[in-house]
């Protein structure tokens, strides 16, 4: 896939001047398979702009919900004692700007797009929780997720090629969930929003892996028994060599 | 080399998942214990999810109880009758086990059951272990022990059901060993054991089943307690890892080899001693986890 790259942005180049589209954008890659070797992925993601601008580049993960635990200290032992669900997390965040996003718009046009990872919407019931406390589950959720490569730690650079190209790279790491993820590009003229894209990028398994997790989920039953076979299997034959050794 | 693991979703080195296999493997060659209680809280610590580990692990010990049990079978050495009574109550643990494991992950408790569960009984068993082997190696040295009772009578054998175990020469009430084959079978779905390191000393101090036939016995109904909590597993919570069984078992098969043989020139006593060093320090590792402040006071749930 990566060989089309080059391809493509020199078409943009030339439909950019042609057509005065004020952004166009594209992925090297629409589609992530996970497969046996799988150790996270890097995907393309370049562009043109037609007057002076900067851009910034959103990727959200499919959005699920996500239970947080918090632990209470009972008896000398660590122990979850509150817990608290969000309807509504993306599985993956991840930010990219040609600037710094505080000299690209205000906080308020940042907010209203959720750009940057303090303007994610996560809410919780307000039956649940008081503001200073869905702000510390809030802070807990992002802060497990960046630990675990899921959300970006801190906002990445696009570089620009002349004044036109521009191009960044979006790391998925091997824990990466799977999914129908949205890449978002914004053109900021003035700090406003000028023009904005979607592309979406498919994140799935594939090959045998793909094929393993769906029997696993289909067909429980058959794929418990299947298990226990080659497990007896196995042992008769570590059973054999034994005897022979 | 990475491989991505389907069911545990994440991508661990191969060569890794061979050497902890054949570690754990050689241990258990060593020692002839399962190795279950120190693969699933290893598993854990490489980052598989805990439901995961445990029923991944309990495919696994389906493999080495068979090429074990095989063994003892030519020897003799398998109490059927004793075996199959055990297996009823553990038939019914394991179940019971495997649902309340799903109940627990639901509220967010599974991770603290799991290592308590652990504290609890190496803490047990390691201390009776070392104690037991540091006395039969003062024996050794000093005088011959003065001889107890040959039969202690106690409340255990005025229990109902009375049954008569020829091989085991036992005549006791089948309550008991459905009691410990219970037991056995909720540990081994919440910790992904075999349960054999509770089985062994429970058949010798509690049923008082002659030491030939308890490996064997412990063994072959191990067998179909860890299928069940497989099958179970892989069809109530799909979390049977078979890409990650398989390599845990090459490098187990391989690993025992070598333990059994560096085990023959061993004495048993300082085997134990090891062994129950061993135990006590996993346990005082997962009690100190408990107790430091954790660096987060939120974790991360399950997301579904």
């Amino acid at each position: 896939m990566k060989r089309l790259t080059v391809i493509p942005v020199l078409g943009l180049l030339a439909a950019g001047a042609a057509i005065a589209q004020p952004l166009v954008v594209d992925l090297s890659d629409h589609r992530v398979a996970i497969t046996t070797g799988f150790s996270g992925a890097e995907v393309l993601a370049f562009g043109a702009i037609d007057e002076p601008g900067e851009v910034v580049l959103v990727v959200h993960g499919p959005l699920r919900p996500v239970t947080m635990h918090r632990k209470a200290r009972i008896a000398g032992i660590w122990i979850n004692t509150a817990s608290m669900t969000f309807d509504q997390a993306p599985s993956f965040y991840a930010v990219a700007s040609s600037r710094p996003l505080d000299e690209i718009a205000s906080p308020s046009v940042l907010a209203r797009n959720q750009i940057g990872i303090e303007n994610l919407r996560l809410e919780l019931p307000r039956a649940k929780a008081s503001p200073n406390v869905a702000k510390a589950w809030r802070d807990a959720l992002i802060r497990t997720h960046q630990n675990i490569d899921l959300y970006g730690s801190e906002v990445a650079r696009i570089g620009f090629l002349g004044s036109r190209l521009f191009s960044t790279r979006v790391r998925f790491p091997a824990n990466v969930p799977t999914g129908t993820y949205r890449a978002t590009t914004y053109l900021f003229v003035d700090g406003r929003v000028e023009s904005a894209q979607t592309t979406p990028l498919i994140i799935s398994k594939a090959g045998l892996e793909a094929d393993i997790f769906d029997f696993a989920h289909q067909q429980g039953a058959l794929y418990g028994a299947i298990a226990i076979l080659v497990a007896l299997m196995a042992g008769w034959l570590a059973h054999i060599a034994f005897r022979k050794a | 080399m990475q491989i991505y693991l389907p069911i545990a979703e994440i991508s661990m080195n191969v060569f890794l998942l061979l050497g902890l296999g054949g570690a754990v493997g050689f241990l258990s060659g060593l020692f002839g214990v399962g190795g279950g209680f120190l693969m699933t809280p290893l598993l854990i610590f490489f980052g598989v999810p805990p439901a995961v580990a445990v029923g991944t692990e309990a495919n696994q010990i389906v493999a080495s109880s068979v090429s074990g049990v095989l063994a003892h079978w030519r020897r003799g050495n398998v109490d059927f009758k004793m075996g199959g009574v055990l297996l009823l109550g553990g038939l019914l643990g394991s179940t019971f086990g495997v649902w309340l494991f799903a109940v627990l992950r639901q509220v967010g408790q599974i991770d603290l059951v799991i290592k308590l569960s652990y504290v609890t009984f190496l803490g047990m068993i390691g201390s009776l272990m070392f104690i037991e082997s540091l006395r039969a190696l003062r024996r050794r040295r000093g005088t011959a022990p003065s001889r107890g009772k040959l039969h202690k009578h106690t409340w255990i054998h005025g229990l109902p059901f009375k049954m008569r175990f020829r091989r085991s020469k036992l005549y006791i009430s089948a309550l008991l060993p459905v009691g410990v084959g219970f037991v056995v079978g909720v540990l081994a779905a919440i910790m992904g054991v075999g349960g054999g390191f509770i089985m062994v000393p429970a058949m010798i101090y509690l049923l008082g089943m002659p030491t030939a036939v308890v490996v064997g016995t412990s063994l072959y109904q191990i067998i179909f307690v860890t299928a069940n909590v497989t099958f179970l597993q892989a069809y109530a919570n799909q979390t049977v890892d078979v890409v990650l069984a398989v390599l845990l078992l090459t490098g187990a098969v391989i690993g025992a080899q070598m333990g059994v043989r560096s085990g023959a020139k061993l004495r048993g006593e300082q085997l134990r001693i090891i062994l129950a060093v061993m135990v006590l320090m996993v346990c005082g590792k997962l009690l100190y986890d408990l107790t430091i402040t954790p660096s987060d006071l939120y974790s991360l749930g399950l997301s579904e």
